[in-house]
C-alpha cells in the first residue's frame, strides 16, 4: 500500500469518484421522490467510498470533496421535514442504524447540524455527542477528514452560537469547548499519521502530513472568528488548551505548525497580553522543532503591531515584552541543547530586530541581547558553521543599520565581544560592514576613546589575527586595506590635542598590522597628521603654552617614525613621496632643520633603497619638484641639496633620463617669486649639460639603429631655453636659441622620415611670439627661423 | 372424475373467529414458505374466546363423532423428525356425535389460558400456539382446521440491571476494558458503552460489535447449538492508540430480536450475546463475548 504507483492511485481515485457519482445519482432520485429510506441507503453507500485506504491525502481530498457536495444537498433535504416526514430527533437516531461507521458518522454529523440549527435540543449536548462519536474513526486520514467535515458543517452554527447569543458566556464556551475538543482529536490523529508504516517512507509521509495541516489549523481559525472569544476566554481557556495539546503531542511538525498557526490567526493584542503563556510553551516543544522561526515570526508580528500606533507601545512596556521574550529565548536555548549555534543566533537576531523596532531608545536592551549572545557563543567552540556566522553578521549589522550612526554601536559594550567569536574571515567582513556604515553615513569619529573602541572592533583588518594560515585573496586584501585607509580620514577632531591622540592611537594600531598593511594605511595617517600640522600652522599665534602637547615638531617626529616604518616593508618609493610631503609641510612651518632632515632621509632612501631605474627617474623628478618649492633652507643647505640632486640626475642610467633630469634640475636655480633664486649661470650650465647628454644619446641611437633618433630631447631642451629666455635669464641668448634650432634642423635632415609635431608646435610658438610685438616680440626678433 | 374430486374435497369449511378479532392486535409472522401473514397476538392468561362456524358444502350432511376445539402449545423440533411436543393442550367439546345439515356456529372460550412461553421461530425449533378444530368422522377421515396465533409475554423492567464491565487482554499485546451500560435490554433499547484501550501493540484495523443468538435444543439425549449473527455493527475504523476510548451506541430496533428464552419446557433455550470483535491488519480476529438478556416491554410488539 505504501509503495503504490501514482498510476494505480489515479485508477483508484477514478473508481472512487465513479462510485460516488453512481450512488449520488440514485440519491438524487430518492431526494426528488422524497424517499427517505432510499436517500439514507444511497447516501450511506456513497459515503462508503470514503472508506478506502488506498489514496494519498491529496487524492482522498478530491474524493471527499465530491462526497461533500452531495452531502450539502442531503442536508437541505434533511432540513425540510415536510419532505420526509420524520422529525429531526428521529432522524438523528435513524442515521445511526447504519452498520458501517464512516457513513454513519458522516450522516450523523449532517443531521446533527440540522438538529443544532432547529434548536430542538441544546447545542451543547449535540456538539458534545458528535465530537464524542467521532472517536470511532481512528484511522488518521479518514478521521481527520471526518472531523474536518464536522468542523466545516458546524462552523457557521458555531460562529452564530459564539457570537450571536447576547452576552451568554456559557454558550460561547460551549462552542469553544467543542472546537477545542475537535481540534485536540484532529491533532492527535494528525500526529499519529507519523507513526504509521515503516521509517523509510518518513519523508513522503511528512509531505503528506503537511498537505493536511490546514485541516487541523482550520479549527484555530474558526476559534479566532468567534466574536465571543474575548481576551479573557482566550487567556483562560483557548490558549492554555491549545498549548497543552501542542506540548503534549510531542510531534515536531505539529508543534511547529500549530505554534505558527496560533501566532498567525489570533490578534496581536492577545499575543501581547498572553505573551508569558505563549512563550512558556516554547522551551517545552521537541528539540527538533524549528522554534526559532516561530519566535521570529512572533516578534516580527509584535514589532509591526508596536509600530501601528503609539498607544500600543505603552502596552508593550506594561507587559515587559522585551524581558519576557528575552527570558523565553534564553530558556529555549538552554533546553534545546542540540540546537545548532545558528539557531540560537537567529533567535538573538530576531530579538534584536524586535528591540530595535519597538524600543529604539533602549541601547541597554541591545547590549543585553548581544551579551546573551556572547554567553552562548562562549559556550561553544569557534564558529565553523557558515550559516551561523552569517547570522552573527546579521546580528551585528542590525544596530548599525538602525542607528545610522556607528558611534552608537560603539557604545555597546558587548559588541566587540560578539565579534571576538567570529572566525577571521567573518570578522573581516563584519569590520568592512562597520567601515561601510561609517562611510555611508559620513560619521565622524571624534574622540580618542571611540577610535580605540573602533579599532578594537575592526582589528581583523588591522592585524593578522592568527597564524598566517589564511589564504589571502590579494584583491580582497587591497579592498580591505583601502577601506581602512578611507576610515582613517573619518577620524577627526577639531581640537588638536585630541586629534593628536587619535593619530597616536591609530598609529599604535596600524603599527601592529605588520609590513603588509603599512603601505595602505600609513599614507592616510600621514596626510591626516599633515592636516593637523597645517591646522596648527594656521593657529600659530594661539600656541603659547610651554607644555602644549600638540606641536608641529612633535608631529613631525611621529611622522618620521611612521615613514621610517615603511622602509622596513620595504616600500621606499612610497616612503620617499611621504618624506617629501612632510618636508613641504615642515617648510610651511618654517622648520628648516626638520625639512632638511626629511630630505636627508629622502636621499638616503634614494641611494640605498631605490634600485630600479624607472623608479629612480620618478623619484628624481619628485625630489626636484619638492626641492624647488622649498624656501626655508639657508643658501648653504640648499646648495648641498641641489648639488646632490643634480649629481643624482646626471648619474641616471639612461641618457634620455639623464638629460631630462638634468634640464629639470635647472629649475632648482630659477625660482619664481619675490625672493626666488635666479642663478642664470647655473641654469645655463644645466641646460648645456643636458644638451651634451642629448647629443651623446643621439649618437648612441644612430649607432644602434643606423639612423639618428628622434630629436625630441633637443626640442625639449629648446623649450627650456625658450622658457628661461622669456623669464629674462640673461645667460640664455637669442643666439643660443638660434643655434639650437639649427642644430635640430641639421639632425632632422638626417632623419628624412617624419616631421616632428612637437618641434613644429615649438617653432610655431616662436613665430607667434615674434609677431606679437611688444617687449617679448622684440626679444624674439633676433631669432631666425 | 368430478365425483372423485368431490369425494376428496372436505365436506365442509370451518372458520374460526376470535370474538375480539377486529380490535385485537395483529403482528406479522413468517411462514415456512417465506410469506408473512398477520396473526392475532395474545398474552399469557388471556381469555381466548370466539366462534367456530362449520358450513357443509352443497347441503351435504356431515355425520360426525363429535366436534371439538383444542388449544395447543407446541414445540416442534426440526432435528427430531419434526415431532411435536404439546406443552399445553386444552380441549372444548363443541358437539356430541350426530349430523350437521346446515351452517352451524359454536361459541368457545378458554379462560385464563396458561401460555407461559412466547411464540418463537428459530433455526431448529419452533414454538407455536394453535387452535385446532376437529370434526371426527368414522370414515373419510376427520376434518381438521388450524388457526395460528401469537403469544408475546411482557416483562417489567428488571429491578436489577447492572452494567457489564470487564477488562480483557493478551499480555503485553492488547489490553482493553469494555463497558456496556446494562446487562438487560429491551427490544427497542440502545446499547451504550465504551471500549477503553489500555494497551495496544497490535495494528487493529476495525472493531465491530455483533449481536449473536444462540439457540440450543435438546432432542433426547443430544444437545444442539445453533448460533446466528443478527447484527454486525462497526464501532471503530482504524488503529487506536493507548488511552483511546471508543464510544458504543447500538440501537436494537433495526434487528429482529426476540426476548431471551431460558430452558423452555426443557426443550430449548435462546440466548443473546454481544460479541466484541477486533480485527488486526493481518486479518486475525480477537473477540470477547458477553451474554445479555433481552426482554419485552409492554407495547413493543411491532
Amino acid at each position: 500500500m505504501l509503495l503504490i504507483g501514482a498510476e494505480d492511485e489515479e485508477k483508484w481515485l477514478a473508481e472512487g469518484i465513479a462510485g460516488v457519482q453512481h450512488n449520488a445519482f440514485y440519491l438524487h432520485r430518492a431526494l426528488d421522490s422524497n424517499n427517505l429510506r432510499d436517500a439514507l441507503k444511497y447516501s450511506a453507500q456513497m459515503l462508503s467510498e470514503l472508506r478506502t485506504s488506498k489514496l494519498s491525502p491529496q487524492k482522498y481530498y478530491e474524493l471527499y470533496m465530491r462526497a461533500f457536495d452531495e452531502l450539502r444537498i442531503l442536508e437541505m433535504f434533511f432540513k425540510d421535514e415536510s419532505k420526509h416526514g420524520v422529525s429531526v430527533v428521529d432522524l438523528y437516531e435513524l442515521v445511526q442504524h447504519a452498520g458501517n461507521i464512516l457513513p454513519r458518522l458522516y450522516l450523523l454529523c449532517t443531521v446533527g447540524s440540522v438538529y443544532i440549527k432547529s434548536k430542538e435540543a441544546p447545542a451543547k449536548e449535540l456538539l458534545q455527542d458528535l465530537v464524542e462519536m467521532c472517536h470511532g474513526v481512528q484511522h488518521p486520514i479518514r478521521g481527520l477528514f471526518l472531523r474536518s467535515y464536522l468542523a466545516q458543517i458546524s462552523r457557521d452554527k458555531l460562529i452564530d452560537i459564539g457570537s450571536d447569543y447576547e452576552g451568554d458566556a456559557d454558550t460561547v464556551m460551549d462552542a469553544v469547548e467543542f472546537i477545542l475538543e475537535n481540534f485536540t482529536e484532529m491533532n492527535k490523529l494528525w500526529v499519529r499519521m507519523q507513526l504509521e508504516g515503516p521509517g523509510r517512507v518518513r519523508e513522503k509521509r511528512e509531505k503528506e502530513r503537511s498537505a493536511l495541516q490546514e485541516l487541523v489549523g482550520k479549527n484555530l481559525h474558526v476559534l479566532s472568528q468567534i466574536e465571543g472569544v474575548d481576551l479573557e476566554i482566550y487567556k483562560e481557556t483557548v490558549l492554555p488548551r491549545v498549548l497543552e495539546q501542542v506540548v503534549n503531542c510531542k510531534d515536531d511538525l505539529s508543534q511547529y505548525y500549530l505554534m505558527d498557526c496560533i501566532i498567525q490567526v489570533f490578534p496581536d493584542e492577545y499575543h501581547l497580553q498572553t505573551l508569558e503563556m505563549l512563550l512558556a510553551a516554547c522551551p517545552q516543544v521537541q528539540p527538533t522543532v524549528d522554534i526559532k522561526t516561530v519566535l521570529s515570526r512572533l516578534m516580527d508580528r509584535l514589532s509591526k503591531y508596536a509600530a501601528s500606533s503609539a498607544d500600543v507601545l505603552t502596552e508593550f512596556l506594561q507587559v515587559e515584552a522585551f524581558t519576557k521574550l528575552s527570558n523565553a529565548i534564553e530558556k529555549v536555548i538552554e533546553v534545546q541543547v542540540d540546537m545548532p549555534a545558528v539557531g540560537a543566533i537567529t533567535l538573538y537576531v530576531s530579538l534584536l530586530t524586535f528591540t530595535l523596532r519597538v524600543h529604539p531608545d533602549r541601547l541597554d536592551y541591545v547590549d543585553q541581547v548581544l551579551g546573551a549572545c556572547v554567553k552562548k557563543l562562549s559556550s561553544i567552540p569557534k564558529l565553523e558553521d557558515s550559516r551561523a556566522t552569517k547570522q552573527v553578521v546579521a546580528l551585528l549589522s542590525a544596530p548599525l543599520e538602525k542607528y545610522n550612526d556607528t558611534v552608537t554601536a560603539l557604545k555597546i559594550s558587548n559588541y566587540p565581544r560578539v565579534m571576538d567569536h567570529l572566525d577571521n574571515g567573518t570578522n573581516k567582513v563584519m569590520a568592512m560592514v562597520i567601515i561601510e556604515s561609517i562611510m555611508k553615513n559620513n560619521t565622524c569619529i571624534s574622540t580618542a576613546d571611540k577610535v580605540e573602541v573602533l579599532f578594537e572592533l575592526i582589528k581583523g583588518l588591522i592585524k593578522d589575527l592568527d597564524s598566517a594560515t589564511d589564504e589571502l585573496d590579494e584583491e580582497d586584501f587591497k579592498d580591505e586595506q583601502n577601506s581602512v585607509a578611507k576610515l582613517i580620514h573619518m577620524l577627526y577632531n577639531n581640537e588638536p590635542e585630541e586629534m593628536l591622540k587619535i593619530i597616536c592611537i591609530v598609529w599604535k594600531h596600524t603599527m601592529a598590522g605588520g609590513p603588509k598593511r603599512l603601505p595602505f594605511t600609513v599614507p592616510s595617517l600621514v596626510f591626516s597628521a599633515l592636516r593637523l600640522v597645517r591646522q596648527l600652522q594656521g593657529q600659530e599665534g594661539d600656541i603659547v603654552g610651554e607644555e602644549v602637547p600638540a606641536t608641529p615638531k612633535k608631529i613631525f617626529q611621529l611622522l618620521s617614525q611612521m615613514i621610517e616604518a615603511l622602509s622596513a616593508v620595504p616600500s621606499p618609493e612610497l616612503a620617499l613621496r611621504l618624506y617629501l610631503q612632510c618636508a613641504e609641510a615642515a617648510n610651511g612651518c618654517d622648520l628648516e632643520y626638520v625639512a632638511y632632515e626629511f630630505f636627508t632621509q629622502v636621499f638616503v632612501l634614494y641611494e640605498e633603497e631605490i634600485a630600479n631605474s624607472k623608479a629612480q627617474v620618478t623619484a628624481i623628478h619628485l625630489i626636484i619638484g619638492a626641492l624647488q618649492r622649498m624656501n626655508v633652507f639657508s643658501v648653504e643647505n640648499r646648495d648641498t641639496l641641489t648639488h646632490k640632486t643634480t649629481g643624482y640626475s646626471a648619474r641616471l642610467l639612461k641618457k634620455p633620463d639623464q638629460c631630462r633630469a638634468v634640464y629639470a634640475c635647472s629649475h632648482l636655480f630659477w625660482v619664481d617669486g619675490q625672493d626666488g633664486i635666479r642663478d642664470g649661470e647655473r641654469v645655463l650650465l644645466c641646460l648645456k649639460r643636458a644638451l651634451r647628454i642629448a647629443n651623446a644619446a643621439q649618437q648612441m641611437a644612430s649607432i644602434a639603429r643606423d639612423s639618428s633618433g628622434p630629436v625630441t630631447l633637443f626640442v625639449e631642451i629648446l623649450n627650456k631655453y625658450l622658457y628661461y629666455f622669456e623669464k629674462g635669464n640673461k645667460q640664455i641668448t637669442a643666439a643660443a636659441i638660434q643655434h639650437l634650432i639649427e642644430l635640430i634642423n641639421t639632425e632632422m635632415q638626417g632623419d628624412s622620415a617624419t616631421s616632428d609635431a612637437f618641434l613644429a608646435s615649438t617653432l610655431r610658438y616662436i613665430q607667434f611670439q615674434k609677431q606679437r610685438g611688444g617687449v617679448m616680440g622684440a626679444k624674439f626678433e633676433s631669432i631666425k627661423l | 372424475m368430478n365425483f372423485l374430486i368431490e369425494a376428496f374435497k372436505p365436506a365442509c369449511s370451518i372458520s374460526i373467529k376470535f370474538s375480539d378479532g377486529k380490535t385485537r392486535k395483529r403482528v406479522p409472522i413468517k411462514r415456512e414458505n417465506g410469506q408473512t401473514l398477520l396473526a392475532p397476538l395474545f398474552r399469557n392468561q388471556e381469555n381466548i374466546a370466539g366462534k367456530i362456524t362449520i358450513e357443509p358444502h352443497q347441503g351435504k350432511r356431515i355425520e360426525h363423532n363429535g366436534v371439538k376445539v383444542e388449544l395447543l402449545g407446541q414445540i416442534e423440533m426440526y432435528l427430531d423428525r419434526g415431532n411435536f411436543y404439546d406443552f399445553t393442550s386444552l380441549v372444548r367439546e363443541l358437539d356430541v356425535p350426530g349430523d350437521i345439515y346446515e351452517r352451524t356456529t359454536y361459541p368457545f372460550e378458554f379462560s385464563m389460558v396458561e401460555m407461559p412461553y412466547e411464540t418463537y421461530n428459530g433455526v431448529n425449533v419452533r414454538l407455536r400456539y394453535v387452535l385446532k378444530v376437529t370434526v371426527s368422522r368414522n370414515y373419510g377421515g376427520s376434518i381438521i382446521e388450524y388457526l395460528n396465533f401469537l403469544v408475546h409475554n411482557y416483562s417489567p423492567p428488571p429491578s436489577i440491571n447492572t452494567s457489564i464491565k470487564m477488562e480483557v487482554g493478551i499480555e503485553d499485546c492488547l489490553h482493553i476494558e469494555f463497558e456496556y451500560n446494562k446487562s438487560k435490554y429491551h427490544l427497542k433499547d440502545v446499547i451504550i458503552g465504551k471500549i477503553y484501550y489500555f494497551l495496544v501493540k497490535i495494528k487493529i484495523k476495525t472493531m465491530d460489535i455483533e449481536i449473536r443468538r444462540r439457540e440450543s435444543t435438546v432432542t433426547g439425549a443430544t444437545n444442539h447449538v445453533e448460533t446466528e449473527t443478527l447484527a454486525k455493527f462497526e464501532l471503530m475504523d482504524g488503529a487506536p492508540v493507548r488511552g483511546e476510548s471508543i464510544p458504543v451506541r447500538l440501537f436494537l430496533s433495526p434487528y429482529e430480536l426476540t426476548p431471551t428464552h431460558r430452558n423452555i419446557n426443557n426443550k430449548f433455550s435462546v440466548k443473546y450475546y454481544l460479541n466484541l470483535v477486533l480485527v488486526d491488519e493481518e486479518g486475525l480476529r480477537y473477540f470477547k463475548q458477553q451474554q445479555i438478556t433481552i426482554y419485552r416491554l409492554p407495547l413493543q410488539d411491532t
